[in-house]
């Protein structure tokens, strides 16, 4: 059965084909292309070579977006993973030492995943425009409104620069988690049974066990985590342009660079400095992902 | 995953345990070991409790007056009034955009699966010149972000004349979803034992008929999850049709309504109204999330896990 073969290839890779390259590639090359130009859109782009890459780094707006992202790149993945490794231990450890010896998980497991999963299905923007609420400054915020009760002045969660960046980034976070608990629960029990019983009957400790035992075997999920978030971190267009007061405000004090970049298009059509952004964009996010996997490179341990 | 799956007791560990160099005899490990998994309960309550009651009550203030929204946070509304869910229903449109979501993902997500197992089929199972080249043009795109393709692919939408229009949109979600469906459809297919294929092939079914009527099928597994993942990716999609489907409200889908409605809500103070509208947003979505919870866990996180 080898006749026919080269029609049925391209039968079925033309249309996946022609559209990848239609939306997606030919959108990502030429990008590199109009990011040397100034073009409104309508006329003819101008050559200007790294004229906008120039300009880039003396744009208030854009080397704040840059300084928020380095902020967000180190808090984001940490403290999700941080939080998430300490549920998802507590969920399969949690219960204590079994009558084998062997560790248990905490009753309702089940329950608490389902529960902590739930922020990860419902959409970002929905979640921003939820939280503006949340966040609300008076009495009638949630939060406020229980902090009102124990008598602290209401905080300007999104009002007040110093504070608008983390409490956008605690939303992220706060959907963040649970994923990464039903990730790292599904890792931690691919760990043979034995390994844990071995080090409980050597008599480690609930925490010896969790920094000698779980941590390194989770290592490779760990590490995947942590590329993922930092990913987010580079993004975070819908949570800011939503959720925070004047689109990346107060004051520039929670823009991101992809804010910047839709502003440049829509509001100033301004494409070619647009692009050249979306070009300083796309070399952050491959140092980064290059360099979490240099330096987190470990040994595979398999089981 | 699961606790409960945990062995019985094995008797002749029980010894080994006492002799090991615990923290001194029996009793008070024990006593530890309860007091661990208290507040083991008590941190992962607090975090229900983090997740739940911020959901909980937007749903309360959608029963809520305007005056008592802005009101104490932590009081139930006076009477429980129904009316912002039916100002919600009609003035915003919301069921509109509900059907919009429905329309555009289910076939978006047709598509995507369609295109994307086709083209991993043939990457994974058939060498020919060109393959890796292909496999790579795809997989790059996981690495790219969005927001660098935004104006060539604005312009791109554009100049085919589907800006403002559902085609534009599906065939920008089913494009974008491509990398990753491709990606993890090709290990998938290549995981696949070739001898079904190869006895097919024997009886004389052609490629086409093998992909469809074998392969396809025995691919299910890799399929649902990669579906799931696609579904929800594209329901909570923001940014594309922001940029695709701006000017036409009538094509709006919820999350872009939603942000829409949530400013326009200020203007005409009607706050119950966008709490009745964000609970519509949300309440389909959980329902379908509880009864489906094992298989969205496990499709979400299927390209981590590997």
């Amino acid at each position: 059965m080898r006749q026919g073969r080269y029609p049925f290839i391209i039968g079925f890779l033309a249309i996946p084909v022609v559209l990848y390259a239609v939306f997606v590639i030919g959108p990502y090359l030429q990008a590199f292309q109009i990011a040397l130009t100034e073009w409104n859109g309508y006329k003819a782009p101008e050559y200007v070579g790294l004229e906008n890459f120039r300009e880039l780094f003396q744009d208030e707006a854009f080397t704040a977006a840059l300084r928020h992202h380095l902020w967000i790149l180190i808090t984001l993945p940490l403290a999700t993973l941080v939080i998430a490794l300490f549920f998802s231990f507590l969920l399969n450890v949690g219960g204590g030492a079994g009558k084998s010896g062997t560790m248990r998980g905490v009753k309702f497991s089940g329950f608490y995943k389902v529960v902590f999963f739930l922020p990860q299905v419902l959409a970002v923007a929905i979640l921003g425009v939820l939280f503006q609420s949340v966040y609300r400054p008076t009495e009638s915020g949630m939060i406020n409104g229980l902090l009102a009760k124990v008598g602290i002045a209401p905080v300007q969660f999104l009002n007040d620069p110093k504070i608008a960046l983390w409490s956008i980034i605690g939303v992220v976070v706060w959907q963040s988690v649970g994923f990464y608990v039903v990730l790292f629960s599904a890792g931690m029990s691919a760990i043979p049974k034995d390994v844990f019983e071995a080090a409980a009957i050597d008599g480690a400790g609930r925490f010896t066990l969790f920094f000698r035992v779980t941590l390194p075997l989770l290592w490779d999920t760990l590490q995947v985590g942590w590329i993922y978030l930092g990913i987010a971190a580079f993004d975070m267009f819908a949570i800011v342009q939503i959720l925070s007061v004047d689109q990346g405000g107060p004051d520039n004090s929670t823009t991101v660079v992809a804010l910047e970049i839709y502003r440049r298009v829509f509001r100033y059509s301004d494409l070619g400095y647009a692009s050249a952004m979306g070009v300083v964009l796309f070399f952050m996010t491959l140092t980064f992902a290059v360099l979490t996997l240099r330096v987190t490179r470990r040994e595979r341990i398999e089981f | 995953m699961k606790t409960k799956t945990e062995p019985p007791a094995r008797p002749e560990a029980v010894p080994t345990v006492r002799k090991a160099p615990a923290r001194g005899g029996r009793r008070p490990a024990a006593v530890a070991s309860g007091v661990f998994s208290g507040l083991s309960h008590a941190a992962l309550a607090v975090w229900a409790l983090l997740v739940i009651v911020p959901l909980v009550w937007t749903f309360v203030a959608a029963f809520k007056t305007n005056a008592e929204i802005f009101g104490d946070a932590w009081t139930l509304p006076e009477t429980w009034h129904f009316d912002a869910w039916g100002r919600a229903w009609r003035d915003t449109n919301i069921g509109r955009y509900l059907l919009n979501s429905v329309f555009v993902v289910s076939l978006s997500t047709f598509f995507t699966m369609l295109f994307g197992a086709m083209a991993a089929y043939v990457i994974a199972r058939y060498e020919f010149r060109g393959n890796r080249v292909v496999y790579f043009m795809f997989v790059s795109g996981m690495m790219f972000p969005v927001f660098l393709a935004l104006v060539p692919l604005f312009k791109v939408v554009q100049n085919l004349g589907v800006h403002n229009t559902y085609l534009g949109l599906i065939l920008v979600y089913v494009a974008y979803s491509l990398p990753f469906t491709v990606f993890f459809l090709t290990a998938f297919f290549r995981t696949l034992p070739t001898s079904v294929a190869e006895a097919a092939f024997i009886d004389g079914a052609g490629h086409v008929r093998t992909f469809f009527q074998i392969m396809m099928p025995m691919a299910r597994p890799g399929l649902v999850s990669i579906t799931i993942f696609n579904v929800i990716g594209q329901w909570n999609q923001y940014l594309l049709p922001i940029i695709i489907v701006p000017a036409d409200q009538d094509k709006w889908v919820l999350p872009q309504a939603i942000a829409t409605i949530s400013t326009t809500a200020g203007y005409r103070q009607d706050w119950p109204a966008l709490m009745a509208a964000l609970s519509m947003a949300i309440i389909p979505v959980l329902i379908i999330y509880v009864i489906f919870q094992r298989q969205i866990q496990s499709g979400l996180t299927a390209g981590a896990v590997k």
